[in-house]
Parts: structure tokens; C-alpha cells; sequence
């Protein structure tokens, strides 16, 4: 019992630690993303429908001239537990796309405006073309980014209690790499790649080919909400989490009742036991 | 406790079905009447559990299927299609991945139970054996499972694994291409594993079918170790076994059911989620949690076929163990050294899982060399002389003897009146 009691307390002590400074993480390794409680976290979490229009934005304006999301289909954003754009809304945003179709009868390939039912047209035609127009560097498709990346890099000894608690960190990394563009310390400046950029919070890093791509009001928000490169970032990593999984609130709600359905059934299930076994020693 | 039969059909129809084909006698039989040991603590539910577990992953296996498309150029996208546009494809296709970690889950709890409670002695061995033969079946169907989404970890882990084959002398390379049905890890390769991973669910429940069929000749052991008497030391298994296996299976979902809804990829890797690339090489790759304490093994030993070697007798010998136990006392509950070597090994077996997802540098190689070097001491050394050298606790007359102690230790003042 005590032995438990301790092996707990030093389990606890630990983690917070950890938890307490990211200078805990080793120089030249990627930076530990900043830990945000985004509203779409935890068994209850729900999209913020603003906070995702706000972030389409910033994909559409700024990401979306290189990154493709190939994943995701226009009429994605019109669908519930999204940015839930109207259906008049949804045509536009989809009419705005040039799709490539065809051929036609006469076997010619042609030109048409997006529909609701086409996915997200790429800004290139192949990864070729893209990694030709920039720099040799092929800008990521962003369908599953937040899912793919991890933000939180934590010792072995915690990592999987802190990560069934928080998550991977995905979110967190989109946002933190968008606002992690820093002056290069001067060591490592000494053999900056060419045309690279330092970011500590990169992945593959520290030196990344994308140049920051969020200033101060890149975009303007219908809402109001002022665009710092702090609240774009939030924003954009909130949307493509949704984009990752458009369905997660319909996964959580249901995950509620199929628990909550499971766990009065298990409590019969328990009385029945106790009453069919209560006459018998065992 | 294959008895006579005491199934005597009331409804016109079942008995005119019985006379012709005795299919509802050997139902009956099997999950009405079958005298269960009354001393059946909730690690005996795991059995039930299993079978749940394995019908739920060829169902929703089958519908996944109708959505999938197994090809290098279109799996990717199309996994991706199932959790996107597919009617409740995105919880069919967690419910069937999370399961797989479940079903491992149920079946390392599964095997523990039979270690520590001496279920693989005679006259269970071929009981047993069936058992590791399953196993071996669920590992490869897992397995092939995981490359099915093509993604990197699918890609690479499929690349390493089928690679260790090229550690078998003069025909190593030869049988690499063979398995790959090419020179890489390509096209043939998925579609080979796609089948087969349709295939092997089919051939384990062939197997489970054997499993049961000797479990119902043999009869259940239970932790007393004691066996069976009289039908004093049973209850028949409907109501009683029917009603806690119940219980025990529907906690064992809101566990399941939590990590499908709310947790899906915590037992996954985020790599995964990005579609596999044969030019570029994860930087750690490592197997599904349910492999790394064989992956430690593998990769403990210096040399690549002794290490596959190791890695495949880390099974193979519990298929002996019957026999590198030496000790006529079934249950650990007797057997205090044993007990306590049980609860090593545990140990030793979490360490080396540990071990399997660090990446081999370092102290993790020391560590994991030691940790293997206990895990086969275990069997081959500690065992056999353990049931020589220990002197077991006093062991009850009877299952019924064992209760009514257990009752009377526990409530002096209980009365049997409910």
C-alpha cells in the first residue's frame, strides 16, 4: 500500500516537472507546441462554428495558394459539426474553383466552375508542379495535418499518461508553427540552408522552406475579431482539425450515449448477477 | 464434462429438429446446462469477452471491406473515404481499429489467467496449445490489418517485418520476393495481405472452434486447481456463467467503447496518418502496441536470424509449457514461489514492451538483452526447477470445501439466507 502511495507520488511529481518546462526538451530537437484548450477538446468538445469560419478564412486567403486539402469535399462546409456555411453560401465558395473535367463527347477536356459535390481544388496539378513552384519543397497536403503531426513530445515515462489526457498536441503544432518564425540563435545561424527559414517548432525543422506566411491583418475577419498572427493561427489550426475529421462531433456525441447506454446496462447486468448468485456460495 | 445429455425438448418443433439433427442438444449442452466450476472469479470472463470481440471484428471487418479498395495508388484515400462519407464509417472504421487493440487486450489478460492458474496442464494441453495456435493466428491477422490503410508506419512496419524472412540462410532473398510478390513492398504485396487478412479470421474461427470443443471435454479449470468432483463443486453455466460474463463483457465495453468514441488513435501512430511514402523512412518505426514486447526480443539479439529466431521461440515455447512445468499443483494460488515468478514475468514482459517502443540505443539494449534473457529463464530454467523445489500449500479436498472455507474465513457471521 505505502509502496503504491509513493510510486504514485513520484509518478505525479514527475509529470509535472515535465509538464512545467519545455526547456526540458533537448536543444535542436522541435520545441514542444504551446498547450491550448481549444473548445473541441475533451468527451463533450464542440466545434466553435465562428472560430471555424474565421479559420476558413485564413486557409482559403493565405494556406490555399500552395497547401492542397484533397480530402475534403465543398459540401463539407456546409454540413453540421463544420463551419456550417448556408447552402447558398456553400455554392458560392464552390462556384469560385475552376475544376478541370472531362473529356466531354467530343473528348476534349474542359474548364467548369466548382460544385458543392467536387473536392477542394489543389493549387497544382501534381506534386511536380508544386514542389517546381516552390523551391523544390513540396507544401504538405493539410487534410489530416493536425492528425499526422504531434505538438507534445514528452519522456517515455509520462508521454502516454500526458498524451491520453491531452492528445497528440496536433492542433497545438499547426498553431505553433505558424507562430514560431524566430531569429536563428547564432550558432545555428552560421549554417542556415539557403532561402530557409528557423522555426523550432517544425517538425522536420528547425530550418523549414516555407517563409512565415501570417502578418498582422493578412486577412480581415467579417466578424470583427482583429487578426493577430496569434489569433489566425488559432483559428486556421482549429479548421483543419475539423477538416481532419468533419464527423468528430457526431463520433462524440454518439460516443456519450453508447457509454452512458453501456454503463446502465452493466449496473443491471451487476444487480441481476447479485440476485441470480445470491443463493448460491461461490 | 462430456455427460450425458439432459436435454429434453418441450417445443414440438426443436424436438423433431433434435431427432433428425441434434443441433439444439449440443446448443443446450454447450451454453445451457454445462456444468461450470461455482469458484469462477472474473478472469475466467475473458474467454466470453474473446469471442465477442472476434465476432464484432469480422463484422465490421466485412463492412469496411465493401467500402475499401486495396491498391497502393487508392487505399490511402479510401480509408480516408470510409471516415468521411461512408453512413457511420468513421465509428465503423475506429470500432475496428481500436478493437484490434482490444482483442489483444482481452487475449494477453486471457493467456496471463491461464499461466497463473496452471490452465495448461494435463488434461488441458491440447486445450492450451490450441490456444497459442490461435494467438499466432490473431498476430498475423493483425498484422496484415495494420498495412491494409497504407499508410507510413503500414508501409515500413510491413517492409521490416517481412524483411527478417531474408535472415534465413541461402533462401533468405528468395523468400523476401516470394512474400512481396515483387522487389519491393508494392502493389501484389497489399493485395496478398488484404487477402489473407480476409482469410485468417475464417481459419481462427475454425481453431476457436476446436479451443471450445476441448475446453467442453476437458471442462473448465478454475483457481482452486482442483478438479471437479461432484455437482456439488458446479452451477449450471445459464443463468450463472451467462449472467457474470455478461456483466464482465459490458464493463469491458465502456472501457473499449471510451477509446472508440473519444480516444481513437491514442493506441495508433500519428505517422499513420500519412499516406506511405517508399522513398522516405520514418524516423522510429515500430509495431503496434500489442508487438513490442516480441519486437524487444527481436531486436535484443546482435545477430538478425538468431533474433528472428528468438522472436518466434518467444511463442513457440509456450507451446511446450506444459511440460517445462514440472509442478503437479495447478493454480499459483498454492504455489507461493511460483507466484511470485508469475508476477516477475509479468513484469518482465511490460518491461520488455517498454523497451520495444524506445528506440534500440543505449541503456534500452541492456535493458531489453536482460529482460529477454529473464523472459526465456523464466520458462526454461525457473519453471522446470521451481516444481521441483517448492513445497505447495495445503490444497482444499474439493471446490465446494474451498467455498464454503473462503465463505466462513470471510463472513463469520454470514448467513447463507438470501
Amino acid at each position: 500500500m505505502k509502496t503504491t502511495k509513493t510510486l504514485l507520488a513520484a509518478i505525479a511529481l514527475g509529470t509535472s516537472l515535465v509538464l512545467g518546462g519545455t526547456a526540458a526538451v533537448a536543444a535542436g530537437k522541435q520545441h514542444n507546441a504551446e498547450d491550448i484548450n481549444f473548445s473541441f477538446e475533451g468527451v463533450f468538445g464542440h466545434f466553435d462554428r465562428a472560430q471555424l469560419q474565421r479559420g476558413y478564412l485564413v486557409y482559403k486567403e493565405v494556406c490555399s495558394a500552395c497547401h492542397a486539402m484533397k480530402q475534403v469535399y465543398y459540401r463539407n462546409l456546409g454540413e453540421p459539426g463544420g463551419p456550417e456555411l448556408s447552402e447558398a453560401e456553400v455554392k458560392a465558395v464552390a462556384a469560385e474553383a475552376t475544376v478541370m473535367d472531362g473529356p466531354d463527347l467530343d473528348g476534349e477536356m474542359f474548364e467548369r466552375p466548382g460544385l458543392p459535390a467536387d473536392k477542394f481544388v489543389s493549387p497544382f496539378p501534381n506534386k511536380q508542379a508544386a514542389m517546381s513552384a516552390n523551391g523544390g519543397a513540396y507544401p504538405v497536403d493539410l487534410s489530416l495535418i493536425t492528425k499526422k503531426r504531434e505538438g507534445f513530445h514528452f519522456p517515455w515515462y509520462v508521454s502516454p499518461f500526458i498524451k491520453l489526457v491531452k492528445g497528440n498536441g496536433g492542433p497545438e503544432y499547426v498553431r505553433a508553427v505558424l507562430m514560431g518564425y524566430e531569429e536563428a540563435p547564432a550558432e545555428a545561424a552560421k549554417d542556415a540552408p539557403e532561402g530557409k527559414h528557423y522555426n523550432p517548432y517544425f517538425a522536420a525543422g528547425p530550418w523549414i522552406s516555407m517563409a512565415a506566411p501570417l502578418s498582422e491583418d493578412a486577412v480581415e475577419y467579417a466578424d470583427g475579431t482583429k487578426a493577430s498572427v496569434e489569433q489566425m493561427s488559432t483559428d486556421v489550426a482549429a479548421f483543419l482539425t475539423w477538416a481532419g475529421e468533419p464527423k468528430m462531433e457526431q463520433r462524440k456525441s454518439m460516443g456519450f450515449q453508447v457509454v452512458l447506454y453501456l454503463a446502465l446496462l452493466s449496473l443491471l447486468l451487476f444487480l441481476t448477477k447479485k440476485r441470480v448468485w445470491g443463493r448460491e456460495p461461490h | 464434462m462430456s455427460g450425458h445429455s439432459t436435454y429434453n425438448p418441450t417445443n414440438p418443433v426443436m424436438k423433431w429438429v433434435d431427432d433428425r439433427l441434434p443441433l439444439p442438444r449440443l446448443m443446450y449442452d454447450s451454453f445451457v446446462s454445462y456444468p461450470v466450476p461455482r469458484n469462477l472469479n472474473y478472469w475466467y470472463t475473458f474467454g466470453g469477452i474473446l469471442m465477442i470481440m472476434m465476432v464484432s471484428q469480422i463484422i465490421t471487418g466485412i463492412v469496411l471491406v465493401m467500402h475499401y479498395t486495396p491498391h497502393v495508388d487508392m487505399a490511402f484515400d479510401s480509408v480516408e473515404h470510409i471516415r468521411r462519407n461512408v453512413n457511420y464509417g468513421n465509428v465503423l472504421q475506429k470500432w475496428h481499429a481500436v478493437g484490434a487493440s482490444f482483442f489483444f487486450i482481452a487475449v494477453y489478460i486471457h493467456i496471463a489467467r491461464g499461466m497463473y492458474y496452471g490452465s495448461y496442464k494435463a488434461p488441458r494441453e491440447i486445450l492450451w496449445m490450441l490456444g497459442v495456435a490461435i494467438f499466432l493466428v490473431m498476430m498475423a491477422t493483425g498484422f496484415m490489418g495494420y498495412v491494409l490503410p497504407w499508410g507510413q508506419m503500414s508501409f515500413w512496419g510491413a517492409k521490416v517485418i517481412t524483411n527478417l524472412f531474408s535472415a534465413v540462410p541461402f533462401f533468405g532473398e528468395a523468400i523476401v520476393t516470394w512474400l512481396w510478390g515483387g522487389f519491393s513492398v508494392d502493389n501484389a504485396t497489399l493485395q496478398r495481405f488484404f487477402s489473407l487478412h480476409y482469410l485468417l479470421p475464417f481459419v481462427l474461427v475454425g481453431v476457436v472452434i476446436l479451443h471450445v470443443w476441448a475446453l467442453h471435454v476437458t471442462g473448465q479449470g478454475n483457481p482452486t486447481g482442483v478438479e471437479v468432483k461432484s455437482g456439488q463443486d458446479t452451477l449450471a453455466f445459464t443463468p450463472f456463467a451467462t449472467v457474470k460474463d455478461a456483466f464482465a463483457l459490458s464493463v469491458f465495453f465502456i472501457v473499449f467503447t471510451a477509446f472508440v468514441f473519444f480516444a481513437p488513435d491514442y493506441l495508433g501512430h500519428s505517422i499513420n496518418y500519412e499516406e506511405a511514402n517508399p522513398l522516405v523512412t520514418p524516423e522510429h518505426i515500430v509495431p503496434e502496441w500489442y508487438y513490442l514486447p516480441f519486437y524487444a526480443i527481436l531486436r535484443a539479439v546482435p545477430d538478425k536470424l538468431l533474433g528472428v529466431v528468438a522472436m518466434f521461440g518467444s511463442i513457440m515455447v509456450w507451446f511446450v509449457l506444459p511440460w517445462l512445468d514440472t509442478s503437479k499443483v495447478r493454480s499459483a494460488a498454492y504455489r507461493p514461489i511460483f507466484k511470485q515468478l508469475f508476477w516477475l514475468l509479468m513484469i518482465d514482459f511490460f518491461i520488455l514492451g517498454i523497451v520495444g517502443a524506445n528506440p534500440p540505443e543505449g541503456w534500452w539494449i541492456t535493458v531489453g538483452q536482460i529482460a529477454t534473457v529473464y523472459y526465456f529463464a523464466h520458462f526454461l530454467i525457473l519453471l522446470p526447477l521451481v516444481g521441483l523445489l517448492e513445497t505447495p500449500k495445503p490444497l482444499p479436498s474439493s471446490i465446494s470445501d474451498a467455498v464454503l472455507a473462503k465463505n466462513t474465513n470471510k463472513q463469520p457471521a454470514a448467513q447463507p439466507a438470501e
